[in-house]
């Protein structure tokens, strides 16, 4: 019996690893073809750095539109499918809040707050609107995220996971469409264009520095035509963008970053942070312990919901678009994120939010532009089948 | 039972249509819409039943398997050198069951290895497959390829034109004998050549929602059908008993799948053209409302559920928004919408498809909280075959529903 036990077991680690050592293997297998087409020159090191940052910025709007996600998942047990319209709402909610603030006296209210006329939003141009833009769309989060927990989820509390799945899917139509009957289906650009913080060469010397929206790195008289360059070695000749990115991707990276940090300090200072990673571990013996699990609950609606209209606010910052739609399309990637760095694990799904925008923008090297998504939701398949409790498997932080 | 309810909702349809100053070939091409929507959603519903409602397995990528069912049968029988898509051109049947055996064999693959998951986990897969596949079919790899020598493909973004399912009207009324006289009983009552090769091609897709219902009845009552709710109420006592739950749920999962793939060429694909927008996520949710709000487990609830689904909430909204128009101009927006009732008024029926999308959402919600069993959930139904339960209902197993709460469940299995 003895034998047979460690015979099962000796299989079970070996069938295990044999899952890990594959993927690794394709991990590395993809890392010396990237390596071999950036020295053969297949590759320009521009092109990869382009994709790699943004494949970053991307994905840390994924993880901290993440955490809400996974904040539930853990404490309530349901895979919440509205999740993707809360980023909506709150991205909607922000930007209209923004557009009545940027735009007062140039167009009329009601059609400001329905993001019409053309206020020209950026954060140079108007950063206190684009903070006050995104404390609304957290604000928004936060309330539409307790009201539907009044509404529909306490109710509710009994009953399982699936169930609660299917409400959700339900709320997640209801609410899509009520935009869609609010605002209408187009998709519509709200930001103005912006510069872009980038290193470049200009004429052999390279430098970090700032171009406006209009300029074009080889039509520059000199660097003295930049708003901003600071020269840090020589090197090359002629001129060109090494690496960019827009100020706006930096400000969402900036605020990502800092809200995660945020985040982290709330479940690993706070009284209430333990109440919550004491929910997710066991429901029971925490309401034994006397956790008031009600009002903690609603205080994981609050900040999730609030994370998860902020994320919706910079992504839609980010990108420059939105339509009705665009979050319940991001709803699987933010599963994606969610569930490769571990349900319940905040630094999972940061970290997840990251592995995922990163396979989205860098498919684009072996697999044809209209793939890079199925990429990245095949690596959601693959994670749910070989390892299901992330990769961090089991070391649950929140 | 069905009768009743078709009934109906005939009633409604055919008073708002009079209201609306149709003729008598109105009326038919009316009712004709809503049955070809009720018997479409129905077949639908009775292939995801079996997945969710007999077996447990909470499948939402039931557009993707529809996808690839569609798909096959498109390219098989398409013409070669039909535009946009490619096809082999092969006999109609040989394309709609290799379309079955390519969804049931897409069905297998994903059984394999999601069938371990746990029911939210699986949930996520099979709905990311059906994105995977429908980007995969909008993508220029397989928009055109060469296969043994021959170009085929999905035609990519441009979509795919083969023999549509809703030309089996003409077809049928011009091959069958006497054919020909039943267009001339319609010209005599004011029906329009179109609309009866429409109502003929309804009959088929009543006749294979029949079909699927008699089949999956005989299923459900079989000893196999037995392990299946036996697996939907506890797989490890199932398992315990002997029975191999793997492959029972494998069958089930390929056989549903072929069922939905049959049903995505005879219903969504009918007007012989698919693209890849026809097979969003969207559709699977509707399937599963339309499941929800007839009762899981229950084969008349599955098919109810289709034409409740169908014709209230999803195509007489349409009908009344597209027949009444408010007199003057509605709108443009929706702030310009508040101005007073009758501006709101104007405004909602314009956008009563948004609006219909919020219904269905809220029904589902209210479902979820009040009714989850839907109208004839058959959860409680017995394994033996007498039923136990009619001596006592105080003895139920689980303990909690009182004998007025299980009176639907009885009805519902008066009509199977």
């Amino acid at each position: 019996m003895g034998v047979a036990e460690q015979l099962t077991r000796g299989r079970s680690i070996v069938r295990g690893r044999i899952d890990v050592l594959l993927v690794t293997l394709l991990v590395v297998l993809l890392g010396v073809d990237l390596l071999g087409q950036l020295v053969g020159g297949a590759l320009g090191f521009p092109f990869l750095a382009s994709v790699f940052l943004e494949g970053l910025v991307v994905g840390l709007a994924y993880g901290l539109a993440g955490i809400g996600l996974s904040m539930t998942y853990s404490i309530l047990n349901f895979a919440n499918f509205a999740h993707g319209d809360t980023v909506t709402v709150g991205a909607f909610a922000g930007w209209s809040t923004a557009y009545v603030l940027g735009g007062l006296g140039t167009a009329g209210v009601g059609s400001l707050f329905l993001l019409g006329g053309s206020p020209s939003i950026s954060v140079l141009s108007a950063f206190g609107v684009v903070v006050i833009g995104a404390l609304t769309a957290g604000a928004s989060g936060a309330a539409l995220s307790l009201a539907l927990d009044r509404v529909v989820y306490r109710p509710m509390r009994s009953a399982d996971g699936i169930s609660l799945l299917i409400a959700s899917i339900g709320v997640a139509l209801g609410l899509r469409y009520l935009i869609a009957f609010v605002y209408g289906t187009d998709v519509r650009g709200v930001t103005a264009p912006v510069s872009k913080l980038g290193l470049f060469r200009l004429e052999g010397v390279t430098g970090i520095g700032l171009i406006r929206p209009g300029q074009r790195v080889g039509e520059l008289a000199g660097a003295g035509e930049l708003p901003f360059f600071l020269p840090v070695g020589a090197g090359g000749t002629g001129s060109e963008v090494l690496v960019s990115l827009t100020l706006h991707g930096v400000a969402l990276a900036i605020a990502a970053s800092g809200l995660m940090l945020g985040v982290h300090l709330l479940l690993q200072r706070t009284k209430l942070g333990t109440a919550m990673r004491a929910m997710a571990d066991n429901k029971p013996l925490a309401r034994v312990t006397g956790i008031p699990t009600e009002r903690v609950i609603r205080a994981t609606w609050i900040v999730g919901g609030a994370l998860t209209g902020i994320a919706g606010f910079l992504i839609v910052l980010e990108r420059g678009t939105m339509s009705f739609t665009f979050g319940w399309l991001l709803l699987l990637f933010i599963f994606s994120a969610v569930i490769l760095g571990g349900i319940g694990s905040i630094y999972g799904a940061m970290a997840g939010g990251i592995i995922i925008g990163l396979v989205d923008s860098m498919a684009i090297i072996w697999l044809p532009s209209s793939l890079t998504k199925a990429a990245a939701f095949a690596v959601l398949i693959l994670v749910l089948i070989v390892r299901p409790d992330g990769l961090f498997g089991g070391v649950t932080t929140a | 039972m069905i009768a009743g309810t078709m009934g109906g909702i005939y009633l409604l349809l055919i008073l708002v249509g009079l209201l609306a100053g149709f003729d008598a070939g109105g009326v038919v091409n009316t009712l004709r819409a809503a049955t070809v929507y009720a018997a479409g959603y129905g077949m639908l519903v009775l292939a995801l039943n079996l997945h969710w409602g007999y077996t447990g397995l909470f499948n939402i990528g039931v557009a993707g398997f529809m996808a690839v069912g569609t798909y096959t049968t498109a390219i098989l029988s398409a013409a070669p050198s039909t535009e946009p898509g490619f096809g082999l051109g092969l006999p109609l049947g040989v394309a709609v069951i290799g379309g079955m055996l390519a969804a049931a064999l897409l069905g297998v693959l994903t059984a394999l290895p999601a069938l371990r998951l746990r029911a939210d986990y699986l949930a996520i897969v099979t709905v990311a497959l059906s994105e995977i596949i429908r980007l995969g079919i909008k993508s220029r790899p397989l928009a055109e390829f060469t296969l043994l020598g021959t170009t085929v493909g999905t035609g990519g973004g441009r979509g795919i034109s083969y023999p549509a399912p809703n030309r089996f009207g003409s077809w049928a009324l011009e091959t069958v004998p006497g054919g020909g006289a039943v267009y001339d009983v319609g010209a005599a009552v004011g029906v329009a050549r179109p609309v009866i090769e429409g109502v003929v091609y309804m009959f088929l897709l009543i006749a294979s929602a029949a079909a699927f219902w008699v089949f999956l009845v005989r299923v459900g009552n079989s000893p196999f059908g037995r392990v299946l709710k036996a697996i939907r109420e506890d797989e490890l006592v199932a398992s315990s008993l002997g029975k191999d739950t793997r492959r029972f749920k494998l069958i089930v999962f390929a056989v549903g799948c072929a069922l939905m793939g049959l049903a995505g060429y005879l219903w969504l694909g009918r007007s012989g053209f698919v693209n890849d927008l026809s097979f969003r996520p969207n559709i699977t949710f509707f399937v599963f409302v339309a499941l929800i709000i007839g009762g899981a487990g229950s084969n008349t609830g599955s098919i109810l559920g289709g034409m409740v689904f169908s014709s209230v909430l999803f195509y007489f909204p349409q009908f009344v928004s597209q027949n009444f128009s408010p007199g003057g101009v509605a709108p443009r927006n929706f702030v310009a919408a508040l101005d007073g009732v009758g501006a709101f008024g104007a405004y909602a029926l314009q956008n009563i498809s948004a609006i219909r999308f919020m219904l269905i959402g809220i029904v589902l919600v209210y479902l979820m909280q009040n009714r989850p069993q839907g109208l004839l959930g058959h959860r409680t139904e017995s394994a033996a075959a007498i039923d136990l339960l009619d001596r006592d209902a105080g003895m139920r197993a689980d303990g909690g529903a009182p004998d007025t709460a299980s009176r639907p469940d009885r009805q519902g299995e008066d009509g199977e």
